[in-house]
């Protein structure tokens, strides 16, 4: 991951990331320090939808488990966690990373948090889509042709 | 009537104790874990989510432990749970034709672009039983092919393009709610699926079956029927920007039918639609397959009088902790209404025997 990350780019990768990994990464950093809550984290639902037809209008499908939270680094930034799931401590570390990637220090906290992170998960979804490949088939239909 | 009843506490106390006793079965057996149940027992975890309206595998594989394995009364938990929870808002519609598929699958198209892609299925399997699962085993590994996770286009989109098949409507519209409405009738499009999506498993396939087997007959054919991971997007109002929230595992099942025509269209396929959370295939097609049958109004055909045509019959019976509260509420102490029924059974009886005592 060598292009420019976008806030929406490393809050979508913090949202989807295992937490106990995000929670490893982040801890390795060392870069917890005091911050102001502006919301404590806070476990709550989304109502996800769908399209009838997949393209036609919108239907609720259901719900999600998703944890929020917003807090301020002493320099005066703030950092939302928006994440999927109910782990409060998650939230937090997805706060402090969204706050410190808006800050000098975004070099430091990509390389050792965000990277590794996203490389895992593609190589995750790599490895799904390497055994659905394995699983392509080719039907033929018998002697009575094409019908 | 009913008339509640007082008393009885130490027994329900010691019910309880055993229960949690019962739950842990011969303690000489390792428990199970939550994440033994999120992992091995993965498509149990997949209708719980489906039919508890939530999508948390941790939760759902916890209300399955507790449940004793249970899975209504497990969904039961998992509604009384949602219910708790605040609501941060509603995510944009998934796209499901950027869904990264690990099975993707079409009855009409043996060429589909994209390809068959038969995933970790069930299908083509002996059905024998596995003796070998029954003996601790080396974990197997699957097989891989080279490959990019590539977004597939949806069958139904080939179609479209021919216009052989009904266009969707496109609509932006906020849906309607059942878990915050009432589910009132006639009930447009959008709150039947929701209330399909969440159904029972068996009641929906029942309703789907009976159409296949001549009530409502509408040809359904399986024209995709995919599986994957989907990102789910939502504007977060105080970031004022849409983001991704997470991802959720889906099964989307897209039906052809057959279609003569009408004053209005010419002769053309038609769609039924069928999403749900998780692995759960049986569960979409049914979904797709009832859904179709439900439109026959706005498709400007006969009713046929079949059950799977009634939205009132189908949406007021496919939910099955309204059904199990209702039918097993009839289980809990009912002795006063009882007593009066008794009462009125002896008097009928005296009075049919001309005032004699009946014993």
């Amino acid at each position: 991951m060598g292009a420019a990350l976008e806030r929406k780019d490393w809050m979508g990768l913090l949202a989807r990331a295992p937490a106990a990994r995000l929670r490893a990464l982040w801890s390795d950093l060392d870069a917890g320090g005091e911050v102001t809550w502006l919301r404590p984290p806070e476990v709550g639902a989304v109502m996800v939808r769908g399209r009838a037809g997949a393209t036609g209008a919108p239907f609720n499908l259901g719900e999600m488990t998703v944890t929020r939270c917003a807090l301020q680094l002493p320099c005066g930034t703030v950092g939302h966690g928006y994440v999927q799931g109910r782990d409060k401590a998650k939230a937090e570390v997805a706060a402090r990373v969204d706050a410190l990637m808006q800050t000098e220090a975004a070099a430091r906290v990509r390389a050792a948090v965000l990277d590794p992170l996203g490389d895992e998960m593609q190589a995750t979804a790599r490895a799904r889509a390497e055994k659905a490949a394995a699983t392509k088939v080719e039907f033929f239909t018998m002697a009575r042709g094409e019908d | 009537m009913y008339v509640a009843v007082k008393g009885g506490e130490r027994a329900i106390d010691n019910a309880h104790a055993w229960l949690g006793e019962a739950r842990r079965g011969d303690r000489d057996v390792p428990e199970l874990t939550v994440d033994q149940i999120r992992e091995q027992m993965a498509l149990a975890v997949n209708r719980v989510m489906a039919e508890g309206s939530l999508y948390d595998p941790d939760l759902a594989a916890l209300a399955i432990k507790q449940a004793r394995g249970d899975l209504i009364e497990a969904i039961f938990l998992v509604r009384a749970y949602r219910t708790t929870l605040p609501r941060f808002g509603g995510t944009a519609p998934v796209e499901t034709d950027r869904m990264a598929v690990i099975r993707r699958i079409s009855a009409t198209f043996k060429d589909a672009p994209g390809g068959q892609v038969l995933g970790p299925t069930f299908d083509y399997t002996h059905r024998m039983l596995d003796f070998t699962l029954a003996a601790e085993g080396e974990a197997p590994v699957a097989p891989r092919t080279d490959a990019m996770a590539a977004e597939v286009p949806h069958i139904t989109g080939f179609l479209n393009r021919e216009g052989l098949i009904e266009q969707e409507a496109p609509s932006d519209a906020v849906p309607p709610d059942l878990t915050r409405e009432p589910l009132e009738l006639p009930a447009e499009r959008a709150l039947r699926l929701q209330a399909l999506a969440r159904g029972d498993e068996g009641f929906i396939l029942g309703m789907a079956y009976s159409t296949q087997r001549g009530y409502a007959r509408n040809h359904a054919f399986v024209g995709e029927l995919r599986i994957g991971t989907v990102a789910v997007e939502m504007e977060v109002p105080e970031l004022g920007f849409v983001i991704e929230i997470g991802e959720v595992e889906l099964t989307e099942c897209e039906t052809v039918n057959q279609f003569r025509g009408s004053k209005t269209e010419p002769p053309q396929f038609t769609r039924g639609y069928g999403l749900v959370f998780g692995q759960t295939e049986r569960k979409a097609i049914s979904m797709a397959l009832v859904d179709r049958a439900l439109r026959w109004e706005e498709l400007g055909e006969d009713n046929s009088g079949a059950p799977a045509q009634d939205a009132e019959f189908v949406l007021y019976h496919s939910d099955n902790i309204q059904a199990t509260g209702f039918l097993e509420h009839i289980k809990l102490p009912h002795y006063v209404d009882f007593q009066a029924e008794l009462e009125l059974v002896r008097r009928l009886r005296r009075e049919a025997d001309g005032g004699g005592e009946v014993a």
